[in-house]
């Protein structure tokens, strides 16, 4: 079993879900960045995920947008996300890594994997990879034992959700609404419609994210899916006054939000 | 045989579909539509008359004398894409896939722009065809295609500024996507070269393979054979793709692709993928792109905002990787000479992206020698560039005021002594 499968377990057992929260790495920069992880884990996050600020982020609206890009002025480079990642371990929360494909590849899928892997991540989101171009991917995470995380969306045919799902390891994640990352103020029908029409074909523990950002929509949310993903929101506070401050607070917020399902 | 090597949605390595799994369903569609339509004579009939009427198809196939004189020894033949209703290639794509897209039932389109000339093509057909339409531009080609930007709000199109990024061809991509993403239920993205996920660069290429076509019947009506050599720049590699297919099976001639060398490779300046790019991802596709160290896409540069763009189409990386295609950089000083010689020696002013083109053709000229033939494809006329060159060449100051040669005035003494 691995890390995710334990977790997800242990959510079921305290009857709740788990909450995965997101920050892009070296945001604003690296020391903050690893202040925030910690943060982020000890205010009760269960799983990190961590994002690779990217120049070309097609799937992420302005907040996570702009993050990156604040990011990369302040030099991110690509291997930071390993220390990101050990130090979301070391506080205690599981650590996926979400990035768009280039930054992967170019590093070397099986080199990614690996370093990955060592620095004790537990899976890999990919945003702009769908498992019909994962062969190479899909191989090195068997070999690292790492859950290769997909996304299945609201457009998705029932056909695909079958394929789709039946590459994942770890969880699912399943984008509720069709459009890019940011806050919204309500969470879509779609979402409850999307996971219904996704339990129909996998097993597998089923996250919803996109949207996500306060502590009654995380309840609203947990109603019906396994993990609640908490992205821009976050991001959103980190970035503000008191930023440290302000992500604790609204963790907490989300982390009570998810055991009052 | 062709030479194709085309598989499903590769070409060799490269293509595919990196895009979000939102999208798939649409991008299935699409296929789906293209394939049927490109079968269905109505669709071909209803392409054509368009072609025909709207656009003013053929284009004319002009031989330059006075222009190859300066090339070292072969004839050379331009392909007036430039002629075409809305100033350049552009409007091949832009027509079929319009027709696609009302044929899907989609209520709007939106599309990126560089030069704006896809931009002005893509109000056009939306104007034509009762579509709602958006055109996403990067800031800083907003500033340098100021009279593009007019011209499709003229149309009636909603044109959106991007900041984002380096401000260019990119960056409206990406939020091109970002749209689409969001409201693909309605709206069809009619991108603009042979670039992103399948079936874009196939789709886009065979809208665009009429230029091939034409010129091939058009010069062997005068000269009685094929070309020596094919000339074209490349940006995403649409107007390129679109002349070098109908000769991608005939060994004896060289296609040639030239990219925007910007101020030079050495300066790190420029857009020349092929020079000093790495095989990589970026727009849905897998292909060549600039990139640094940690797979993070580079800022680019040219004189030619249609050009400025740090990824290609996926066919010319394969092109490029199997020799099927030659290609080179060409810097901007060399593509603005190359513009001057066209507008002095032949009186017509080419867009700036297509003037690498000329200039690429001046280089290889002396290599092919007395009696070649080269066919370069026009790809766009300069109205647009107007500004840019004459900044350039000094025709205005920094406050755009024209300067002019002399000054006529009356006649008479000035003097009061007569
Ligand atoms: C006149 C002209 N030529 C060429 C290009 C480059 O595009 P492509 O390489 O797709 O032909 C553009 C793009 O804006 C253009 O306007």
């Amino acid at each position: 079993m691995s890390v995710l499968d334990d977790l997800f377990a242990g959510c079921r057992e305290e009857g709740r879900s788990a909450l995965v929260g997101y920050l892009p790495a070296g945001y604003p920069d690296l020391p903050t960045s690893l202040e925030a992880i910690r943060t982020l884990a000890d205010a009760g996050a269960d799983i990190i995920e961590v994002g690779v600020p990217y120049t070309d982020p097609l799937m992420d609206g302005p907040v996570v947008e702009r993050a990156a890009s604040t990011a990369l002025r302040s030099g991110f480079r690509l291997t930071d996300v390993f220390t990101v990642v050990a130090a979301a371990r070391d506080a205690g929360a599981v650590p996926v890594v979400m990035t768009y494909w280039n930054p992967v590849l170019r590093y070397g899928v099986d080199r990614f994997a690996q370093d990955l892997a060592d620095a004790g991540g537990a899976g890999l989101i990919t945003p702009d990879l769908i498992p019909d171009e994962a062969g190479a991917w899909r191989a090195a995470a068997e070999e690292q034992d790492l859950a290769p995380v997909f996304l299945v969306a609201p457009s998705s045919t029932d056909a695909r959700l079958r394929s789709t799902t039946q590459a994942c390891r770890g969880f699912v994640y399943v984008a509720s609404t069709m459009g890019v990352t940011g806050v919204r103020d309500a969470v879509g029908s779609d979402a409850e419609r999307l996971v219904g029409r996704t339990r129909a074909v996998t097993d597998l523990p089923l996250c919803v994210g996109l949207g996500v950002s306060t502590g009654d929509q995380a309840a609203e949310v947990a109603g019906f899916a396994d993990g609640v993903i908490v992205g821009s929101a976050l991001v959103r506070a980190l970035g503000g006054p008191d930023g440290l401050g302000a992500l604790r607070r609204l963790t907490e917020e989300l982390a009570a939000g998810v055991r009052r399902a | 045989m062709t030479t194709t090597q085309q598989v499903g949605d590769r070409f060799g390595d490269f293509g595919g579909r990196y895009v979000p799994e939102a999208l798939v369903a649409a991008l299935d569609e699409l296929d789906a539509a293209r394939t049927e339509a490109m079968a269905d004579p109505d669709f071909l009939a209803e392409l054509d008359r368009l072609q025909r009427d709207y656009t003013g198809r053929p284009s004319p196939l002009t031989e330059v004398p006075r222009f190859a004189a300066h090339a070292g020894g072969p004839r050379i033949f331009l392909k007036r894409e430039d002629l075409n209703h809305t100033g350049s290639h552009k409007i091949n794509n832009v027509l079929g896939q319009a027709l696609l897209a009302v044929r899907m039932g989609k209520r709007r389109v939106i599309a990126e722009t560089g030069a704006g000339q896809h931009g002005v093509a893509t109000a056009t057909a939306a104007a034509l065809m009762g579509l709602e339409c958006t055109v996403y531009m990067g800031q800083v080609d907003t500033e340098r295609q100021a009279l593009n930007v007019a011209r499709m709000r003229l149309l009636g199109a909603e044109v959106v500024a991007v900041p984002t990024g380096s401000g260019t061809l990119k960056d409206a991509i990406n939020e091109a996507m970002r749209d689409w993403v969001t409201h693909v239920g309605h709206t069809h993205y009619l991108l603009g070269t042979v670039t992103g996920p399948h079936p874009f660069p196939t789709m886009v290429r065979d809208f665009h393979a009429v230029i091939g076509q034409e010129a091939r019947k058009q010069l062997d009506d005068v000269v009685g054979g094929l070309p020596d050599a094919v000339c074209a720049c490349v940006g995403g590699g649409s107007n390129a793709i679109g002349i070098f297919h109908a000769f991608r099976d005939e060994p004896s001639v060289a296609l040639w692709g030239f990219e925007a060398g910007g101020d030079g490779i050495e300066t790190g300046r420029h857009a020349a993928r092929f020079s000093a790019g790495e095989p990589g991802v970026l727009h849905g596709a897998s292909t060549y792109v600039l990139q640094d160290a940690d797979g993070q896409t580079l800022e680019t540069h040219s004189v030619s905002a249609g050009l400025d763009y740090p990824s290609i189409g996926p066919e010319h990386a394969f092109l490029h990787d199997s020799g099927l295609a030659r290609y080179a950089p060409v810097t901007d000083r060399e593509a603005m000479d190359a513009f001057s010689l066209l507008c002095r020696t032949e009186g017509i002013i080419p867009a700036i992206e297509s003037a690498h083109a000329l200039a690429g053709a001046l280089r290889i000229g002396p290599e092919l020698g007395e009696g070649a033939v080269v066919l370069i494809n026009l790809s766009g006329r300069g109205d647009k560039d107007v500004d840019t060159a004459a900044r350039w060449f000094g025709l205005v100051d920094d406050e755009g005021q024209a300067h002019v040669d002399g000054e006529a005035g009356p006649d008479v003494d000035e003097g009061g002594d007569a």
